[in-house]
């Protein structure tokens, strides 16, 4: 299993998962605000919409549909009051 | 610095067999895809594990013979004859001699090697002596009231997240729009526990029957056709209808789905819809470079001759950049264009009518899967077209022309750069795209300065 930590909460998963599977297993599958305010989760699951963007060790705008999981990540989504 | 005979953009199914054809005349290759893993969206999960012994036979001919570089995103050329892009400092480059079977076996294997700082970026200007542009397809999806809430998402969105460990066991899932991908996408669906309530498609029975015969000219697809069927049984499988909403505060709750031949709405709950009106060819890139894109039905496709060459110079195009047709057409068109561009016409010459009977069955799907005008009047005064500047129908509607409707609005000003809300605009006020935005992708500003 890979650990890493979603809003700063641990959350493990098997090898070969996403951070936008990642986020949804782990809870609402929210990755950002909109600019209205609005929360979103992952549409288009293939890099192209930038729904996902989500901060992965303090970079933002990392986009979690084409991001692998690794042991040790942080990752910060904009529902957690923190920023990304 | 790098430099190849052969540079391929894309690792999907049109790439790797552009790949391997170039590879089989003694050309040196590179491979670049944006994905964590090759096999772009058919085979997403890595051409190794897919079931399809095409894949498999493809990726196993490459195994130390090209160089893979995986997680890299093309930003735009500097010069002719290459072009600059950006990799996360963790991505491994996979050179020829190591073999890419043995790094890229399992997300583990990756892990082990380039553990390292994610937020480290690297920019690289690779070089050419031909590029093949295999950048695919991406969904054209439709703005209807409710369609940003967390829970809808593309057809081909949600199978694509699922092949990611999206976890479905047990989740409510209504698949809609327009396709022959909505079935496959409810067989990956089911397949990882989802419960499909239905799947909605928008095209009438009449063109569906017509297609359904025609499917018996093309033995491979009527096979297909059946096993998926087979697969889905018990899943309500609704013509002639479409989504007219999604509901739920903060999150879906329930989907309104017309009925066609009825006036009355039916309600739907679930936890999830994949929801997408067919594809649209990944263009912006071929267009960055100066090719030349035509308008082709509802598709803008990027031109090309015979031997897949586009307008520029060494520069060739293969898959559904060129239109969409499928992974026959797009293994095809990628086999011809690594042929052509090694030098070897004759052979590229003898897979011509082959690429002809895929075209034909293209052309047969675009027509029986021809959006409906009611489509066009889903979204209302108050419903987001440009997801990522939150620009509404009603701001935008009064607009004649898509630059003015950017400079207004801000629409397709966010980091999609329009590819999502390009392709409903286009639908829904018949605004062209205008040139292509440089970097083709969001960029490190590092990336470019350095």
């Amino acid at each position: 299993m890979t650990t890493l930590t979603i809003n700063a909460r641990l959350v493990s998963v098997a090898p070969g998962v996403t951070v936008a599977a990642a986020i949804a297993i782990a809870g609402s599958g929210v990755t950002r605000r909109s600019v209205g305010g609005e929360l979103r989760a992952p549409l288009c699951g293939m890099g192209v919409c930038q729904e996902c963007r989500v901060t992965i060790n303090g970079r933002m705008h990392q986009l979690a549909c084409q991001t692998l999981c690794r042991d040790g990540m942080q990752v910060v989504t904009g529902d957690s009051g923190a920023g990304a | 610095m790098k430099r190849y005979d052969i540079l391929v953009i894309g690792a999907g199914p049109a790439g790797l067999a552009a790949a391997q054809a170039a590879i089989a005349q003694g050309k040196q290759v590179g491979i670049v895809d944006d994905n964590p893993l090759a096999g772009g969206q058919i085979w997403r999960g890595g051409p190794e594990q897919q079931s399809d012994l095409r894949a498999r036979q493809l990726w196993e001919a490459l195994q130390g013979k090209a160089e893979y570089l995986p997680q890299t995103r093309v930003l735009y050329a500097p010069a002719p004859g290459c072009v600059t892009v950006q990799t996360p400092a963790t991505a491994p480059v996979i050179p020829a001699q190591a073999g890419i079977h043995a790094e890229l076996n399992g997300a583990h294997s990756m892990d082990s090697r380039f553990r390292g700082n994610d937020a480290e970026v690297s920019a690289n200007t690779l070089h050419y002596d031909h590029l093949i542009l295999a950048t695919g397809a991406r969904e054209r999806l439709l703005p209807f009231p409710g369609w940003t809430l967390p829970g809808v998402t593309g057809a081909g969105g949600l199978q694509a997240l699922a092949k990611g460990g999206y976890p479905l066991q047990g989740k409510r899932v209504v698949v809609a729009g327009s396709g022959p991908l909505l079935l496959a996408v409810a067989t990956t669906l089911r397949a990882k526990g989802a419960q499909v309530a239905a799947i909605v498609e928008q095209a009438g029975t009449p063109a569906l029957a017509r297609f359904a015969a025609s499917l018996l000219a093309t033995p491979s697809r009527l096979r297909q056709s059946l096993q998926l069927a087979a697969q889905l049984s018990g899943v309500p499988y609704l013509r002639n209808s479409y989504v007219r909403a999604a509901h739920g505060e903060h999150a879906l709750r329930a989907v309104q789905i017309q009925r066609g031949g009825t006036s009355a709405a039916q309600t739907l709950e679930c936890d999830y819809l994949a929801c997408g009106y067919g594809l649209l060819p990944n263009v912006e890139l071929a267009q960055a470079l100066g090719c030349e894109i035509a308008a082709r039905g509802a598709q803008n496709v990027v031109a090309v001759d015979e031997w897949q060459r586009t307008s520029m110079d060494r520069i060739y195009c293969a898959g559904e950049g060129t239109g969409v047709g499928g992974v026959d057409l797009a293994l095809v068109e990628g086999r011809i264009a690594g042929l052509a561009a090694s030098g070897r016409q004759a052979e590229a010459r003898r897979l011509f009518r082959q690429r002809a009977h895929w075209q034909t069955f293209a052309q047969w799907l675009e027509k029986t899967f021809a959006l409906r005008p009611e489509l066009r009047a889903l979204a209302k005064d108050d419903t987001i077209v440009c997801r990522c500047e939150d620009v509404c129908h009603g701001e935008l509607r009064a607009y004649t022309t898509w630059r003015s409707a950017k400079l207004q609005t801000r629409c397709g000003m966010g980091p999609c750069q329009g590819r999502i809300c390009g392709g409903a605009t286009e639908l829904l006020y018949g605004w062209r795209p205008d040139a292509a935005r440089l970097p083709v992708a969001p960029a490190r500003i590092a990336s470019i300065i350095d």
